[in-house]
């Protein structure tokens, strides 16, 4: 049934693994290649779930309402119909994925249970224990095998997209890779090309993000004319576990036990933490917001961590706070939060009943990406994108548990899609005026000029300037001069990087010359998130700038787009298709147990307040936008740790718990992401 | 207050040396002749092996002095979860993302930790090896379900609780090969080994994959099938995930021995 149409797809991860499920299965010919074996993807990475309004709680949930939760959550930057689309289709992909023989959690009658997250009032999310992502990416992993016992699929596992090939209309005609073992490049022809290479992780040094989670080949797309959008929307996580090596998630549910966020009042403090008396803590938290303490929401914990840190205060002076649960007893906290510490202990040493846990907010998730239309295609025809790397569901905040069924939708869409551009379009090898064998040339070259080069700098001592620069000052709070600096930093950075000498002689399976052009690659990519983010007066999602802390829907309900030049990226705006929900205010106090309602002046306060970064004074009260009028509940309360379900659970309370839950995330931005 | 509670504090670095000296088995090229070099790192609270060897990458000069290539090693997702960054460390096979320098300080009582590579995998540059050989094996056996189509076709089959969770145990495996570098009757590829039994099992358990356990079990009857086990059961010590190794080989055999007396009846 097939005609000769090859399609090529970039990434292994969910999405791409998706698309290429799709293309095979439609009779047609796939080019699978990916970095690392694509068992091996970030995927895997992914805990929580992936939700679809499947309604099998009796709660009268619906796709209209995963919808409105989606795009609420997204701060309503977002186009509306594709995000409307995905919605209707979740509940079929878990279906699906039930089919394929996930291990999803189930209920005593054998369905499949769901659970509450963030954002909603529903139980929404299909779980597989805690590691959702990781059975998602392995069941795509196995129906891919089949299609490749089968003929169907080309692995090229361990090579590298560099560059994609455009004829002299920039049309896509198929891509340049690089062996990682042998350094060979390679030109595979395709009459389309689907991007599924994840996020840009790397570009902020550590994050929560894989190592192979640098964006390279996106920005070598967008280099080569791709538009890239809504760069400056990087999701950060409060409370990570940071590492030498990256950044692992702990979970808001240390502070709902009743974890407390402090730092020795004395920077030079090098005493063990047990043994600073409690007059000599920091309990900055507490100290600014009396009434919320530690279960601030989120997004103010991430914000106020990050500026105690960033101020010099950090535990030794460096970019770490504790968060400190030594106070209460071993066994409770091994009851209710066993799992969790398991995990701190497994990767710091230290044992978090017993001494106070180092944590960090860490960057977690790109909303933006590659500009797509609703049917996944990006502005260079033959060229399409899916999952993280593309910028079209999650608008301005991504929802937990959303980028599940995000990546597996782009892929469903961008496949039948590619085919069909593949079919149709004017192709023929021999009209390619061997643009391949040039393009070839062109990357050779630039591996052979990084190869040569003989200078003084260093890449991989250059890759954590940038990753400093970018953690510092494009990721939590954002000042407008601190933006100008970062970016002035980061030419910088792109001129010196012209005079770095790989430091390995030995280039069979050398790291060094596949870094090096990650790294170029990179620097382009963060330009377009520091200068996007620059260029965005107002707060929005996980944009925010003390300097101009509203939404402002009249000047920046709009996309930003990048496109490349050699000085600096281009930047316009692009009007977002509101035309499903009309865009209202991000208050989630209203519609849980109580009203909340707010005096302006006490918010003004409150406003600046958290814009100084100075302590409130006593009587200020501490409330934000969008208000509350009492103290959050205990996020945890009474529960218990559920193996089973891997959360905490308490029978009798636990939907009304949700719900402050859901309502307390969500006022915090919506960033709660340590579940995906 | 811990002690109140019978908890055990974990035995902690007390005295930690100034300098760690890695001991990295090195090999330029497949087939080339390995060898040794040591680099002396500065001690620093929350080392990992991962980190320890960025440390050394960015300048690979050995303890004694020489200006040497960086040891090449695969990393990525460094929380255990995607298996790639699977080597001998001190002796035992484990992820170098959760190896961490004063656990292995602690465990030698020394200053030195040494990493080499899987020694059953084709050892491609330093610390890296080729496991395609795995995957191969999950061909083997046929490790899918059979689906009619990706289309929706609504809901899959209802599974009780308890058989979800004895499949989760399975659905872990995240390919890393432990079980096999760990395993004494596997050398030269010639055995199938526990991952991709486990993976059988996994299928074979599931109601539709339960269709075609026939093909899955035939992959498991060759030459270096299942027969293979010598139940030294050193898989399932080594396995990061815990997975029930052995128990899947015992009741794949199971499987096997009961096709092979009834089998004729379903003919």
């Amino acid at each position: 049934m097939a005609g000769k149409i090859k399609i090529a797809v970039v990434g292994g991860g969910l999405a791409g693994l998706a698309a290429t499920m799709k293309i095979a299965e439609a009779g047609y010919e796939v080019d699978l290649l990916s970095v690392v074996p694509v068992k091996r993807s970030h995927s895997v990475c992914a805990q929580g779930g992936i939700n679809g309004a499947v309604n099998t709680k009796g709660e009268g949930d619906s796709p209209a309402k995963h919808f409105d939760d989606t795009v609420y959550g997204g701060d309503f930057l977002a186009n509306q119909p594709p995000v409307q689309k995905m919605c209707e289709m979740a509940p079929s992909i878990i279906y699906l994925f039930d089919r394929m023989g996930v291990p999803f959690s189930r209920t005593k009658e054998g369905l499949l249970d769901f659970r509450r997250f963030g954002g909603t009032l529903h139980h929404r999310t299909a779980f597989a224990g805690a590691s959702t992502g990781q059975q998602l990416l392995y069941a795509l992993d196995e129906q891919v095998r089949r299609f490749e016992t089968d003929g169907k699929v080309n692995k090229f596992e361990g090579w590298e997209m560099l560059s994609l090939v455009l004829d002299d209309h920039q049309v896509c005609r198929g891509l340049i890779a690089m062996n990682l073992q042998t350094l060979e490049l390679k030109e595979f022809s395709a009459d389309a090309v689907i991007m599924a290479t994840g996020g840009p992780g790397l570009i902020f040094g550590k994050s929560t993000n894989s190592m192979v989670c640098t964006g390279s080949a996106v920005s070598a797309c967008y280099q080569q004319g791709a538009k890239y959008a809504n760069g400056e929307f990087i999701q950060v996580h409060p409370t990570s576990i940071p590492g030498e090596d990256k950044l692992r998630l702990m979970s808001e549910s240390a502070r709902g036990e009743g974890g407390r966020v402090w730092v020795p009042r004395n920077t030079d403090d090098k005493r063990n933490p047990k043994d600073i008396p409690e007059t000599e803590r920091q309990y900055f938290l507490e100290e600014k917001y009396p009434a919320y303490g530690n279960l601030v929401p989120r997004d103010i914990a991430t914000r106020e961590i990050f500026q105690v840190c960033i101020e010099g205060h950090g535990v030794g002076g460096e970019n770490q706070v504790y968060l400190d649960l030594t106070h209460i007893p071993a066994e409770t906290l091994d009851r209710k939060l066993g799992a969790i510490l398991e995990i701190y202990e497994m990767f710091v040493g230290d044992d978090p009943r017993h001494v106070p846990m180092r944590i960090f907010p860490g960057v977690h998730y790109s909303m933006g990406g590659l500009w797509v239309d609703f049917e996944q295609r990006t502005n260079i025809p033959g060229l399409f994108a899916a999952g993280e790397c593309d910028y079209s569901i999650h608008g301005a905040n991504r929802l937990g548990a959303n980028s599940l069924v995000s990546c597996v939708y782009g892929g469903f869409v961008a496949a039948p899609n590619a085919i069909d551009y593949a079919k149709n379009v004017e192709r023929k090898n021999t009209e390619t005026n061997g643009v391949h064998a040039t393009e070839l040339r062109r990357q050779q070259e630039i591996n052979l000029q990084i190869i040569k080069n003989k200078g003084s700098e260093n890449q991989y001592k250059l890759h954590e300037e940038m990753g400093k620069w970018m953690t510092d000052n494009v990721t939590v709070v954002r000042y407008n001069d601190r933006l100008k600096a970062t970016d002035e930093k980061l030419l910088e950075l792109q001129d010196r990087f012209k005079r770095i000498s790989i430091n390995d002689s030995n280039l069979w399976a050398t790291q060094a010359v596949p870094h090096a052009r990650q790294l170029k690659n990179m620097l382009e990519l963060a330009r377009v998130i520091t200068l996007g983010a620059l260029q965005r007066d107002e707060s929005r999602g996980a944009h925010y700038k003390p300097d101009f802390p509203n939404r402002d829907d009249e000047r920046f309900l709009k996309t930003t787009i990048a496109e490349w030049s050699a000085e600096e990226p281009i930047l316009s705006y692009e009007a977002v298709d509101i035309g499903l929900i009309e865009p209202r205010k991000r208050d989630y106090s209203k519609g849980g147990k109580k009203e909340g309602k707010q005096p302006q002046e006490t918010l003004r306060l409150a406003e600046q307040a958290a814009a100084s970064g100075l302590p409130v004074k006593e009587g200020a009260d501490q409330i934000r936008e969008g208000g509350y009028d009492q103290k959050p509940e205990n996020l945890s309360g009474a529960k218990i740790w559920s193996q089973e379900k891997g959360e905490l659970i308490d029978p009798e309370t636990e939907a009304e718990t949700r719900v402050q839950q859901g309502k307390d995330i969500d006022a915090a931005g919506g960033k709660q992401t340590d579940e995906r | 207050m811990s002690e109140a509670n019978g908890h055990k504090e974990k035995p902690r670095l007390t005295n930690p040396p100034k300098t760690i000296d890695f001991r990295i088995s090195r090999r330029e090229r497949l087939g080339a002749q390995q060898y040794t070099e040591t680099f002396e790192i500065p001690y620093r609270k929350n080392l990992n092996v991962i980190s320890a060897l960025m440390e050394i990458r960015k300048n690979p000069v050995t303890k004694e002095g020489k200006q040497t290539t960086p040891p090449v090693w695969d990393m990525n997702c460094l929380e255990q979860v995607c298996g790639i960054c699977t080597m001998v460390i001190d002796g035992r096979v484990r992820q170098s993302c959760s190896a961490l320098v004063d656990d292995l300080l602690i465990g030698s009582g020394g200053n030195t930790i040494t990493l080499e590579p899987m020694s059953k995998f084709p050892n491609v540059r330093d610390l890296q090896v080729d496991r395609t050989r795995m995957f191969n094996h999950l061909k083997q056996v046929q490790a899918w379900v059979e689906l009619d189509g990706t289309h929706d076709l609504g809901a899959g089959p209802t599974m009780t609780q308890a058989v979800q969770q004895e499949r989760y145990a399975y659905s872990r495996c995240m390919t890393c090969g432990c079980c096999l570098e760990a395993c004494p009757q596997y050398h030269d590829d010639n055995y199938i080994g526990p991952q991709a039994i486990a993976q059988a099992r996994y299928q074979n358990m599931h109601p539709t994959g339960k269709s075609t356990i026939d093909e899955r079990l035939n992959g498991l009857m060759g030459e270096d099938g299942i027969t293979n086990c010598g139940n030294a059961q050193n898989c399932v010590q080594v396995c990061p995930m815990s997975i029930p190794l052995t128990r899947a080989i015992y009741e794949t055999n199971r499987d096997i021995t009961f096709n092979a007396l009834f089998g004729w009846l379903r003919k």
